[in-house]
């Protein structure tokens, strides 16, 4: 017992010395932490709120008071911008985790019971997946109607099959090693083997998919909201304040630049960060 | 190769199937009545009632889906309710557009990717590399709406130079051509690179450098040519994609193609036009990736012996992705 988390520490201490000797990732996770804390402590950051209108300073451009400038009601954008970095990162999260758990179980029950169930849950999964991802979760979003918690399920729904993939993938390699053989011997049964020791050894590759699937999720979010679907107005939204912004583009250049670049900003940090945990998780998988 | 091409086609049956049984389910969810829709706000609750009736909505939702593909099995997709045009009709004339986008897009795409990939991998760690690699970063990472915004901005506003909206003569193609290639050319240029990395280390390249081929016909000649599947792999799949209609470039540009389309239908609640869009959209791209499967086997005569030993043919009956 002692060797094994002897060994399991030294494990995440070579993990975390190959993702800090990453530099681009490193920069990319402390992005996302600082985006997070602006996100988190917005109210304390900005003196203004969100939906504060103010029409004798409308469309101001980017000044000492209003660092990135005011909307259409005289909104600060930097203060909308912050809050909107709460819907993005909390959707983005949260809709991972729904595509995680349900095609992570759907992958591993297939993987772990083969044959028939296999064949049908991957069947279904091809034809989910066939359907252009964007289309499904815009027809998901209008079926449950506006709202954050909808947009999450849809958004959740349409990357099912991306991590029952690896799940899938991943269980089959461990599912017939001696570990599990063992385990199934001493009377193990099979939710118990598929979450005690396969998912964890499984592991890896999913956090690697997860966190590229944050940042996809944030841009789905953007999209749809962009077209009118999930987060309604008031609440601050970065796809929904380019499209507003959209409106005025032949006057005012700052309203669809700065929430677009937000976004740009947390999908590259995202995107190195999930490239570094892969280099960092499994330096076989390294391009 | 015949046989090949027959059984991956019937294949795609079963799928279409899937996907029109799948949307079906979703849109008998979305809240909102067609007949309401068709007949205003003011109309009688029971006009409302008689239409649905006529337009077969008070029917259980299994007799309707039967109904639905008892027709299309004849060809029939329905008739939108906005138009009164059959489905087919409103389609296929905003079919052309999407193709002519995403033909374009595409080329755009792959004219900026490929040479820059291979650029790349030559000159691995490099500043041509180095710059590439960034801008290809950001360029996966940027939200193809806001590119395309910003397109606007700089070409339409500031530059006046192209128009920003319309797709009416090919000067409205540049922008829409421009926003949605450049993002799928960060994939391809991405995915050139690291082919192109893995080939020339391959031993026929030593031996060919060895025997003292050029070092142009050695990057032309040998390693492209086998560095190129995986390429066209990323190219297929961003073409059937783009197939599908790009919803919110289309939207962005006011481009009146097939995705335009399906989100006037879905805010119309136009079942039966959005249902016969996916549907093609799931034909086409089904297509495409056939298409890329037989391509293959011209750039690789290994993968050509496999099909006419029929080997190949398990593997890929699924989606082929």
């Amino acid at each position: 017992m002692e060797t094994a988390t002897a060994k399991r520490n030294s494990q995440a201490k070579e993990t975390m010395r190959r993702f800090l000797k990453n530099k681009a990732a490193v920069v990319g996770l402390i992005i996302i932490i600082l985006l997070t804390l602006g996100a988190v402590f917005a109210n304390v950051i900005t003196p203004y709120a969100f939906d504060k209108q103010d029409l004798v300073h409308r469309f101001e451009l980017p000044s000492a008071s209003h660092l990135l400038g005011t909307d259409e009601f005289g909104r600060d954008m930097l203060t909308r911008i912050l809050y909107g970095a709460r819907i993005s990162l909390f959707v983005g999260i949260l809709s991972v985790s729904v595509g995680c758990l349900v095609g992570g179980a759907l992958g591993a029950l297939a993987a772990y019971y083969g044959g028939k169930i296999d064949n049908y849950i991957m069947r279904f999964l091809d034809i989910w997946h066939s359907i252009p991802s964007l289309l499904l979760a815009i027809s998901l979003a209008s079926a449950m109607g506006p709202g954050i918690g909808n947009a999450i399920i849809a958004i959740g729904l349409t990357t099912i099959p991306s991590y029952a993939r690896v799940v899938r993938a991943s269980v089959m390699t461990v599912k017939n090693t001696e570990y599990i053989e063992a385990a199934r011997c001493l009377g193990a049964n099979a939710p118990r083997i598929i979450l005690r020791h396969i998912i964890p050894n499984a592991l890896a590759p999913i956090i690697v998919q997860a966190s590229l699937g944050v940042a996809g999720a944030i841009i789905t979010t953007a999209s749809l909201s962009f077209i009118g679907l999930g987060v309604q107005p008031p609440t601050p939204e970065w796809g929904s304040m380019l499209s507003k912004g959209r409106q005025y583009i032949r006057n005012y250049w700052h309203l669809v630049t700065f929430p677009g670049m937000f976004i740009m900003i947390t999908v590259i940090s995202l995107n190195l960060l999930g490239d570094g945990l892969r280099d960092a998780l499994d330096p076989r998988l390294k391009r | 190769m015949g046989k090949y091409i027959g059984k991956r086609i019937i294949s795609m049956i079963p799928v279409l199937l899937g996907v029109s049984l799948i949307i079906f389910t979703i849109l008998s969810f979305i809240p909102g009545d067609p007949a309401r829709m068709i007949l205003g706000d003011e109309a009688e609750e029971e006009a409302v009632q008689e239409l649905r009736d006529d337009m077969g909505l008070n029917d259980p939702f299994v007799i309707r889906y039967v109904r639905y593909v008892k027709d299309l099995l004849k060809g029939d997709m329905g008739v939108s309710y906005v138009t009164n045009q059959p489905v087919s009709d409103e389609v296929f004339s905003r079919y052309p557009t999407t193709i002519t986008l995403a033909t374009v897009s595409t080329l755009v795409a792959v004219l900026i990717a490929i040479p820059i990939g291979i650029l790349s991998a030559i000159y691995q760690n490099t500043l041509i590399d180095n710059v590439s690699r960034v801008v290809a970063m950001i360029g996966v990472s940027m939200p193809n709406f806001w590119q395309g915004l910003l397109n606007i901005l700089v070409f339409s506003v500031y530059l006046k130079w192209l128009p920003s909206s319309g797709f009416s003569s090919p000067a409205h193609w540049v922008l829409p051509a421009l926003t949605i290639g450049t993002s799928g050319a960060a994939a391809i240029m991405r995915t050139t690179r690291s082919s192109m990395l893995e080939t020339i280390r391959q031993d026929y390249i030593r031996t060919a450098r060895a025997k003292g081929a050029s070092e142009t016909t050695v990057i032309w000649k040998h390693a492209l040519r086998n560095a190129l599947i995986p390429v066209m792999t990323v190219v297929g799949l961003r073409f059937g994609g783009s197939l599908g209609g790009s919803v919110v470039s289309e939207q962005v540009f006011s481009i009146p193609g097939l995705g335009k389309l399906m989100i006037d239908s879905i805010n119309n609640r136009n079942y039966p036009v959005i249902l016969g869009g996916v549907l093609l959209i799931a034909f086409a791209y089904g297509i495409i990736n056939l298409v890329v499967d037989i391509l293959y086997a011209f750039i690789d005569p290994r993968i050509k012996s496999q099909y006419s030993s029929g080997k190949k043919l398990k593997k890929h009956e699924g989606k082929g992705e």
